[in-house]
């Protein structure tokens, strides 16, 4: 941010009437107040930040402004006058527009009818289309509007609900977690069409949680933690560290690390591993090789959807590999056999979707506990030997800070971190030889993702091989030894952590990386 | 063969893939929209006694038509509130409303099984149906039969030419991003419903009044089921619904003709063959995956909760 | 609390049924009293009650193993035809023996009719991805027409004046009544052990908690390891296989011979019966007595009352009813109080 940023901040802060104003905003669910009293003042032009945690409350509030939700209390004030934002095309007239962290985008049409169900006017298709050209061309977001969106890569997804809004023009511009799909190049992009637009007047609220992106872009920022305001700032004057203060209340906590093993057995092989996809929205696994030693952790970086899924799914087995040894665990041919298979050869596996994969709805926590490990002598002619199965499960709450009434509960009672915690510790109190985590910590609060980041630290000390697949930067280069990169089903080739830094993986992570698939942002 | 007897046959058909044809278009819309209702079979029945008794009393193919296609619509009302706001699973609610709509029709027909009325008499248009062989085939069909046509048309440029249809199309698909822009999902999943209702009372008002102008208990024999089977054959498509309505019509009308030409088949067999049609082409277009996914609605069966979103 | 709504279901349907009577002209009372005390007033009566529940709680037992992993089997009408015709040709054909080896053929005949039955959509569902609903409910009609076929063909009893039956069955090919002056017969014996059966299977069994985990989230089954694919063979092949027994209960026992019709529909009331028993082999023995009694009820009105038999499918229909519209308010209340964690996710 230069200094012609921070004339341009202060001339509209200074005297014009807000665009947005929010006062005494509050939002009570049956369990939780998602917003607890909130203000907050958008001027014309602003990009202003809307920081804090995963669970924080600024979907929410989004919505509120947006008109998906009702508040319970509070006050909406659009350029000065007071009114209820009764739904969305409501807001939509008033010239709000919002891009959402998941897309609603409608895969089986193309781009120019997904763009004409979001606009309340009748545009007949060929207008409509022209326009849609002229609209994204202008941004810098070019688009084909006649595609079909399942074709289309999540990048350029982005770009319709992006271009979706832009072309109503508007006067306010919401962005709920914009750039978790980018790699850091498109985010630079990205930044240059939100300051244009900021330099046309629209005003934008960007929400994340991301510390250096809202440095280097936002005006201003209000920051919320637990649904309350904890404060106001201007980011470009603030440090990561006094930022982060505000949005967890304390520093953001380190793990201890031990120096790495370098010597222990390979207990992850994956060869020359080819695998066309199996539909139309999948990524084909091209020529993957990889090891994993005991006593480390592999991470592999990467925008979700370039392959993370198929190689996950490739080395637990909910994916058999065409030659069974294109995949060895612990030294043995896996690649034919199934999950269950594999875990008796000492794999565990944390998945990325907590309900419904690595947890089952509607199952209290000891029938959970019974999902991946009934293997461990808990099956006994064919029946389930309740007694031991309750004795594992509570050993399991207990050790892993898992904050519930009792394994009689239902494992929906319980909140994401919780969730995450019980799964975790399911796993790794399995002493597995081999444990893959995909997205170990997503949405889930800062104590617990602590909590989880320490115990793959000591499973790792004990001479587990362990393999990472996240999209946070931060979080690979604080625990992991080793990192790799996946992009369009391609892997880089292995760095060493404190070999090479953030700059160098976000080039790799858009496939520019050497013997990776060369791709052009388009 | 006797070109007269191709004619006939030919003739049947169109007329026996007539109730497939509005029950199939009325459950294809419903399913567009996400829903899967199998009270068909149920509907078409209470229809087919409402608009038989209204006929028995009134004379009025009008006011038959009407009381049918109402009664049809009550019905799918029952399964709508239990799937869209009691949120109850639709493959049981509809399964209950079969059931019920089987037996409360047959409660309704007590006084009137096996009587006959006159039927529903042919158009007559002046020059064009007395063509030799054209008139008959093309042009002289009950009304109710031009009326189907009308119908399909209608369903066709509704779904691909209107506004009202995307948004159909796209809550169907993803019933989470259409409620986030602002839709109402479960109102539109309750006209979907309602107008399914209605084509599935009006083919069975077909059936009772104009087809077999006579009750019989359990009269549609099957036919809801098969229609079930019809939208997932024409892959979601209308005009497809169509040509497979007339191609099962067509295995039903063989059955009586086959006979004719000196092959000693017993009927069961014949009768089975519509059911083992409908499986032969489940069984074909199931085994692609890539055509389900393209052309099915993402979230057919799957009940919508507002709040979770 | 998931077990209340069965009750206020069956209350719900019993006013209802209140309600009908006096629409129709009945004095509700005594209309009542016919329709759901009179049937089972005496000795004899409760024996039919149990004789009409055996197959409903057989068959729906099996059934239950299949709806806990979403696997709906609605084929259960033809796999029971199946099953009475294989195991009635067994009879037919040994017609003449005395053998004690004649009953347990046919039970095994059975077995393999309703299993062969239920087999065919489980494989085209497997292999083609073919949706078992359609295929199961298009093989309730082909089943019920090959019965037809055989017993107006074949299998017609040269001495039956015509009529289409086969031969009436031998001693040795009739299941022994078990209590004097009643019908209730050794098939029922069967019935009462699958309850117990079925309830070691689905709440104490591996393959139960198996089944369970691939009916409440199939990702999870995936992830676990569990194979979808042998979870549908098992839970449509159980459907069948009950369904099998039952077809051949009912021809050994009650019907003693094979007729174009077999079963007053109770392949599609055990699925109501598996259903309001909540897929519990408890209440599916709870809910397969009440049915039981709405069939009564039927056959009692039609004869007393002047009722029409189809009040029946009304009843079972509104019961179902009740039972989906109650389920929803016991999920209403448990949904407000949970849940803390899905808002976490999400915002």
């Amino acid at each position: 941010m230069d200094s012609n940023d921070l004339k341009v901040n202060n001339s509209t802060l200074a005297g014009a009437a807000p665009r947005l104003e929010l006062r005494d905003m509050t939002k009570i669910y049956p369990s939780v107040i998602a917003n607890d009293s909130i203000d907050l003042k958008v001027a014309p032009g602003e990009i202003h930040a809307v920081l804090g945690e995963n669970g924080a409350g600024k979907s929410t509030l989004m919505k509120a402004i947006y008109g998906v939700v009702k508040p319970d209390r509070g006050e909406i004030l659009w350029e000065g006058k007071q009114l209820d934002i009764i739904n969305p095309a409501y807001a939509r007239k008033l010239g709000i527009g919002m891009v959402f962290q998941h897309f609603s985008l409608f895969e089986t049409l193309t781009v120019a009818e997904n763009i004409s169900l979001a606009m309340d006017n009748k545009n007949d298709m060929e207008t409509l289309c022209e326009e849609i050209i002229t609209v994204s061309e202008k941004y810098g977001l070019p688009l084909d509007p006649k595609r079909m969106v399942h074709s289309l890569p999540v990048g350029l997804r982005q770009r319709v609900e992006i271009v979706r809004c832009l072309i109503q023009k508007p006067k306010l511009l919401i962005m709920d977690e914009p750039t978790s799909v980018l790699t850091p190049q498109a985010v630079r992009k990205m930044f240059e069409t939100l300051r244009k637009l900021s330099q046309e007047g629209c005003s934008i609220l960007y929400i994340s949680h991301k510390l250096d992106e809202i440095q280097e872009l936002c005006h201003t920022a209000t920051i919320i933690r637990a649904g309350k305001v904890t404060g106001y700032a201007f980011p470009a004057n603030e440090t990561s560290a006094s930022l982060a203060r505000m949005m967890i209340g304390k520093e953001l906590p380190v793990c201890t690390q031990d120096n790495p093993d370098l010597d222990g057995k390979n207990r992850l092989e994956v060869r020359c591993l080819c695998k066309t996809k199996s539909d139309q929205f999948g990524t084909n696994l091209n020529d993957i090789s990889f090891t994993v030693r005991s006593g480390e952790i592999l991470g592999i970086a990467g925008i979700s959807g370039n392959g993370q899924r198929e190689l996950t799914n490739a080395v637990v087995g909910e994916w058999l590999t065409p030659k069974p040894d294109d995949i060895l665990i612990c030294g043995k041919p896996a690649g034919h056999l199934d999950p269950g298979q594999r875990r008796k050869l000492g794999l565990g596996f944390v998945p990325e979707d907590r309900l419904g994969r690595g947890a089952v709805p509607g199952m209290n926590l000891m029938y959970n506990y019974l999902l991946t490990t009934h293997h461990h002598n808990l099956i006994k002619g064919g029946l389930i030997c309740f007694k031991k199965a309750a004795r594992f499960a509570k050993e399991c709450v207990s050790s892993f800070d898992v904050k519930c009434g009792g394994i009689e509960d239902q494992i929906t009672s319980l909140s994401g971190g919780n969730i995450q915690k019980f799964i975790t510790g399911r796993e790794i109190l399995q002493n597995p030889d081999l444990i893959v985590m995909s997205q170990p910590t997503w949405g889930v609060d800062v104590g617990a993702a602590n909590v989880i980041r320490q115990s793959i630290i000591d499973l790792r000390n004990k001479g587990t091989a362990v393999m990472v697949i996240s999209e946070e930067l931060d979080e690979l280069f604080e625990i992991c030894d080793r990192l790799m990169v996946i992009a369009k089903g391609h892997l880089s080739p292995s760095l060493n952590v404190c070999d090479t830094t953030k700059e160098e993986i976000g080039i790799w992570m858009s496939g520019m990386f050497p013997g990776g698939p060369v791709e052009s942002m388009n | 063969m006797n070109p007269d007897t191709l004619i006939n046959i030919l003739v049947a058909t169109i007329a026996a893939g007539t109730p497939l044809v509005y029950a199939a278009l009325g459950e294809l819309i419903v399913e567009k929209s996400g829903v899967l209702n199998l009270g068909v079979e149920g509907m078409m029945l209470v229809g087919a006694i409402s608009g038989f008794i209204t006929m028995a009393k009134t004379g009025s193919l009008l006011l038959a038509v009407s009381c049918g296609m109402l009664a049809g619509a009550l019905m799918s009302l029952a399964f709508a509130v239990l799937t869209l706001t009691l949120m109850a699973n639709q493959v049981a609610s509809g399964l209950a409303l079969t059931i019920f709509g089987t037996g409360l029709s047959a409660f309704m027909g007590i006084d009137y099984t096996s009587v006959a009325l006159g039927g529903v008499s042919k158009v007559d248009i002046p020059v064009l149906s007395h063509i030799p062989i054209l008139g008959r085939l093309v042009f002289s069909y009950d009304i109710l039969v031009y009326f189907s046509l009308v119908l399909l048309v209608c369903v066709i440029w509704f779904l691909y030419k209107t506004r009202a249809g995307l948004i159909l199309k796209a809550i169907g698909e993803s019933p989470k991003s259409g409620h986030a822009l602002g839709f109402s999902v479960i109102g539109i999943r309750y006209l979907a419903v309602l107008f399914g209702g209605a084509m599935a009372g009006l083919g069975g008002v077909y059936l009772s009044v104009a087809y077999t102008p006579m009750w019989v208990e359990g009269m549609v024999a099957g036919r809801g089921w098969v229609a079930l089977a019809l939208v997932v054959f024409a892959t979601w498509r209308p005009a497809r619904v169509l040509v497979g309505a007339y191609l099962f019509g067509g295995v039903t009308i063989a059955q009586f003709h086959i006979q004719g030409f000196g092959i000693e088949i017993p009927s069961q067999i014949l009768s089975m063959l519509p059911y083992l049609a409908t499986i032969l082409v489940l069984v074909f277009i199931s085994r692609d995956k890539n055509l389900i996914r393209l052309n099915s609605p993402a979230s057919l069966g799957i009940t919508f909760h507002p709040e979770n979103n | 609390m998931r077990y209340f709504s069965p009750l206020i279901a069956a209350l719900l349907m019993l006013l209802s049924g209140l309600l009908i009577f006096t629409v129709l002209g009945k004095n509700p009372g005594i209309a009542f009293h016919a329709f759901f005390i009179e049937p089972i007033n005496d000795f004899y009566g409760l024996g039919e009650l149990i004789i009409k529940a055996s197959p409903l709680m057989l068959i729906g037992v099996g059934l239950a193993i299949g709806f806990k992993a979403n696997i709906w089997n609605i084929g259960a009408e033809g796999q029971l035809a199946m099953g009475a015709v294989f195991g009635g040709g067994i009879a037919i054909y040994f017609n003449e023996s005395t053998s004690v080896f004649i009953l347990p053929a046919m039970f095994a005949g059975g077995i393999i009719g309703g299993m062969f039955w239920a087999s065919i959509p489980a494989f085209l569902k497997t292999r083609f991805n073919a949706n078992e609903i359609l295929v199961s409910l298009m093989l309730n009609y082909v089943a019920i027409l090959i019965l037809s076929l055989l017993v107006h063909g074949p299998w017609k009893d040269p001495h039956g004046y015509g009529f289409p039956q086969s031969v009436l069955f031998s001693e040795s090919a009739l299941l022994p009544v078990l209590i004097e002056g009643t019908r209730l017969h050794a098939g029922v014996i069967i019935s009462f052990a699958a309850i117990g059966v079925g309830w070691i299977f689905l709440l104490k069994s591996f393959i139960g908690y198996q089944l369970q985990v691939s009916g409440l989230a199939i990702n999870a089954a995936a992830y676990a390891g569990f194979n979808y694919k042998k979870m549908i063979w098992i839970g449509l092949l159980a459907g069948g296989l009950t369904s099998g027994i039952a077809g051949v209960s009912e021809i050994a026992g009650p019907i003693g011979q094979l007729l174009p019709s077999v079963s007053p529909g109770y392949g599609f009331a055990a699925i109501i019966v598996a259903y309001v028993g909540r897929l519990h082999p408890g209440g599916i023995f709870l809910s397969s007595l009440l049915m039981a009694l709405l069939y009564l009820g039927g056959e009692s009105g039609q004869m007393n009352l002047d009722l029409p038999s189809a009040v029946t499918g009304v009843f079972q229909g509104m019961l179902l009813f009740y039972l989906l519209a109650a389920d929803f308010l016991i999920n209403f209340r448990i949904r407000l109080k949970s849940n803390p964690s899905l808002k976490g996710i999400n915002s």
